[in-house]
């Protein structure tokens, strides 16, 4: 660790809460050897190694993938192991959980209001034709400039990031936030979607997009480069158009009419059983 | 299963100030709320005042207690809350119906935020609210004279 010759101590001031025991979190400070490279999700290892075994928190791919280890680092939400320690911190780091999110146990936030919000806008292509959704027959056509109507968003991870620094969401616990909102604008952009009317109740609610008075920091923050904020004011223009009912109604697009004719070659085998 | 206790992290108030990186819309944000919050203090102590009229009491005419200097600079603050969020709120209008955040790309590292395309947007707006109160200043503040 010391080989590099940049080897120093970086106090990790961390937040602890244990529901068994604590009536309320409080900080507690650890001295980490920090060396070039070291992530901050390496840091909470060396806690946990050789100070601390109760430490807990949530992480698994260790790659800025799976979202699993947003926290609060000096004050900004972002993911553990994306975050280098020696480029935030001089001596001293916070890291805390995720706020506007209830806590388990240290740094792990309880996730599910996140969840339960992003379900609530149906966030997968709604079509009359279920049927072709369920049991394809062909493939739907999509130019390049419909794909990249909602590429951008599909990059969201789910960490939750977004959701702890939006600071209307701090006052409104009912407003659906960054993250269910973007999921809503990438599906109402897909040109193979046809659910964007029914999911306008929800967004276009009390509490839906037009809560956002565009702050900004859940596009600072995102490790994705997702842009929420870019996506809500997409969402907003979409529905101020439909309530004056001044969107073109297109149909969703239709099965691949091309070469081929999108028809199921036969000696395609068949898809796998449902695991879910 | 027992049901695990939680501790409520919301922010509340706080979050308006506190909890991400300090970006210049953020600050903007938390004015437009502030100045909001102002303008609507100020016209119920207006219905207030102006309705003791009933009572024949005039508190706005000259050498009345409207006319102390504190006052004068009360009213310029009313007229600085107006100029900045009325024009930030066109600034608000203009992004929410999508023009001045640009189209969805394709995220490469290091990321542009639709923040960096309408920043121009209330640097302008930013400009004519200070063009408007210093004009404000002018005449509030009894420069003109």
């Amino acid at each position: 660790m010391r080989e590099n010759g940049k080897a120093r101590t970086i106090n990790f001031h961390v937040t602890r809460y244990n529901p068994e025991s604590d009536r309320a979190p409080y900080v507690k400070t650890y001295q980490v050897p920090v060396c070039e490279g070291m992530t901050v999700l390496d840091g909470l290892h060396n806690i946990k190694e050789n100070l601390d075994p109760s430490l807990a928190w949530r992480y698994s791919c260790r790659m800025g993938v799976c979202g699993s280890c947003g926290m609060l680092l000096n004050g900004r939400p972002a993911l553990a192991c994306n975050t280098q320690i020696l480029h935030i911190a001089e001596t001293d780091l916070t890291v805390a959980p995720l706020p506007n999110f209830e806590i388990i146990r240290d740094l792990a936030p309880d996730l599910f209001s996140m969840f339960e919000k992003h379900r609530s806008i149906d966030p997968y292509i709604v079509r009359a034709d279920q049927a072709e959704i369920e049991d394809p027959e062909g493939e739907f056509y999509q130019t390049p400039e419909q794909l990249e109507a909602y590429l951008q968003f599909t990059y969201c991870i789910k960490c939750g990031c977004c959701m702890a620094a939006c600071p209307t969401l701090a006052t409104d616990a009912r407003y659906l936030g960054p993250m269910p909102l973007a999921a809503a604008q990438r599906y109402n952009a897909d040109t193979r979607d046809d659910g964007r009317r029914g999911r306008n109740r929800l967004t276009g609610s009390s509490h839906g997009a037009f809560r956002c008075h565009y702050a900004g920091e859940c596009s600072r923050v995102c490790p994705k480069g997702v842009d929420p904020a870019k996506a809500i004011q997409h969402l907003k223009r979409r529905l101020v158009l439909d309530y004056l009912h001044l969107a073109r109604r297109k149909p969703p697009c239709e099965k691949m009419t091309g070469p081929g004719r999108g028809e199921r070659l036969a000696n395609i085998a068949p898809a796998p059983a449902r695991t879910v | 299963m027992a049901e695990l206790k939680r501790y409520d992290n919301r922010l509340g108030l706080w979050g308006w100030l506190g909890g991400g990186r300090w970006g210049v819309e953020r600050y903007a944000y938390i004015l437009h709320r502030l100045t909001g919050l102002g303008i609507l203090c100020y016209f119920l102590l207006h219905i207030v005042v102006t309705s003791l009229r009933a009572t024949g009491r005039y508190l706005w005419v000259e050498g009345q207690f409207f006319h102390r200097p504190i006052f004068k600079f009360g009213e310029f603050l009313v007229f600085a809350a107006f100029a900045y969020h009325a024009l930030n709120g066109v600034r608000l209008v203009l992004v929410e119906l999508g023009f001045a955040v640009g189209k969805p790309i394709e995220p490469v590292y290091p990321y542009r935020t639709s923040l960096n395309v309408q920043r121009p947007l209330l640097i302008s707006m930013m400009v004519l609210a200070l063009i408007f109160l210093a004009a404000g200043g002018y005449e509030f503040l009894g420069l003109a004279r």
